[in-house]
């Protein structure tokens, strides 16, 4: 039925090897920078989305279901093409001063994580049983000590396996900034099949990529379940 | 520079963004978005029913190849899923293959593998005791999964069910990619017609999806709601 010959060679070595491996930089890059800052804007949301103050809260939940609703690809469009109206022209100027295509989907991919990472935070918070906290308020830590030295410890190592969940879910999202441009694995992928007619290799290439990533990552979160979160059943 | 926002090209294009050029000219905008969420979803319900109930089977020689083709999507990005139907589709079926159906084709496979651990889950929810009292009924092991597990399960699956229906009709975006003029295709080529506005289209355009999505995550939390209740009575 079908006439074709493998060639594995061209995605092992040379040219559209490299071009893979840079992808994969790349992609790397984005997720790194993007579970990061993703993790600081999204402890920022839970905190305010557990305030006492009803405004406060009803912020945090807007800002929650606007972008968990809404389509990343949608997301990262705006910021590429639509972002220089509402930003102030400082932050527009630093923009087109840095790699405008990596920043644009760096920011779509940390906000829209940002908001399912502050529901995970949120929940491994409330997690902890809520007398950890009148224990420590009675023991004459204020508030944001309790939180900083016997809430937070705890609940984040509750949240670690949810937010490495995130990091693989980051990963994969981050192959939507080839749209606009970005050379990560996906983009590479398609590259090398545009220039060489060779989809079937170029596409098990970045599909094997995709599968290693999340197989070493899963592994390593079972170690993480078997040594630090219940190390008693090991 | 900051500058005022003028939502006059909506209003022009409103008609474009909703059904494309129907009923002259092929559907597009909105209702392709929906056409290609609605499709999707009721083939890859059968679909993780289907991958589901195998990868639950007491035969290792289904369940282990099922459990591994579903972890493999799933540890892929939809748009290598869609690239894959892309370019297999016409090797496979020996002709061309319209945009849309490879669209459908990896939207499907995609969200199949993600709906079998809702199944999964939703049958492993139901006690086992149900199983063993339906087959000392006299049932086979088929007959008490078809008729006694399954309806018990689907009724807790509904709301994960319409959860990943939020996410498909997200996902159908990634049809801009190959090229169907579903909404976000049709915002972006209005975007390139008429340069000046890509902040409000992009601003409707998400503000139209998540009118959608959010509707059906509070009715989703309201079924979960309501089983809920249902259970406690």
């Amino acid at each position: 039925m079908l006439k074709y010959t493998f060639d594995w060679s061209i995605v092992t070595s040379g040219k559209y090897f490299e071009w893979l491996v840079s992808g994969l930089k790349v992609t790397l890059e984005l997720s790194v920078v993007g579970i990061v800052c993703a993790f600081i804007l999204g402890l920022l949301i839970a905190v305010l989305k557990m305030s006492h103050y009803r405004p406060v809260r009803w912020i945090a939940t807007a800002y929650l279901e606007f972008f968990r609703n809404t389509p990343l690809l949608v997301q990262i469009f705006f910021w590429y093409f639509g972002s220089y109206k509402v930003l102030p022209a400082a932050v527009n100027e630093w923009l087109n001063s840095t790699n405008f295509e990596f920043a644009a989907a760096a920011i779509a991919l940390t906000i829209y994580t940002s908001a399912f990472i502050a529901e995970d935070i949120r929940s491994g918070i409330l997690s902890i049983p809520k007398e950890q906290m009148e224990a420590a308020r009675s023991a004459g830590f204020s508030y944001l000590r309790s939180m900083q030295y016997i809430i937070l410890p705890q609940a984040v190592r509750i949240t670690i396996p949810p937010l490495v969940n995130q990091f693989l879910n980051l990963a994969k999202n981050s192959s939507l900034a080839m749209s606009i441009g970005v050379m990560e694995l996906t983009y590479q992928a398609r590259q090398v099949e545009s220039y060489t007619f060779k989809g079937f290799e170029a596409f098990t290439a970045a599909t094997v990529v995709y599968l290693g990533l999340s197989v070493v990552i899963t592994a390593l979160m079972d170690l993480y379940n078997k040594k630090v979160l219940n190390p008693q059943r090991a | 520079m900051e500058e005022a926002l003028n939502f006059q090209v909506i209003i022009d294009n409103f008609t474009y963004f909703m059904i494309g050029r129907y009923p002259n000219g092929p559907l597009g905008g909105l209702g392709l978005t929906m056409y290609l969420a609605v499709v999707s979803c009721v083939l890859s319900f059968f679909g993780g029913m289907i991958l589901g109930l195998l990868s639950l089977s007491r035969y290792a020689v289904i369940r282990h190849p099922v459990n591994l083709f579903i972890n493999a999507v799933r540890g892929i990005p939809l748009l290598m899923v869609i690239f894959w139907m892309y370019f297999l589709l016409p090797a496979l079926m020996g002709k061309t293959v319209p945009e849309a159906t490879t669209v459908i084709m990896g939207l499907t496979i995609f969200t199949s593998a993600y709906m079998s651990q809702i199944v999964r889950a939703g049958i492993q929810g139901i006690p086992k005791g149900q199983t063993e009292a339906a087959i000392s009924t006299g049932l086979k092991p088929w007959q008490a999964m078809l008729y006694i597990v399954l309806p018990q399960g689907l009724r807790n699956m509904i709301p994960s069910f319409v959860n990943q229906f939020v996410s498909l009709i997200k996902d159908t975006s990634l049809a801009f990619i190959v090229g169907v003029s579903e909404l976000t295709h049709v915002g972006t080529q209005i975007n390139n017609r008429t340069m000046a506005f890509p902040t409000e289209i992009f601003i409707f355009i998400a503000a139209v999806y998540f009118v959608l999505c959010f509707a059906f995550t509070s009715f989703s939390r309201w079924l979960e709601g309501r089983l809920a209740w249902r259970k406690s009575i």
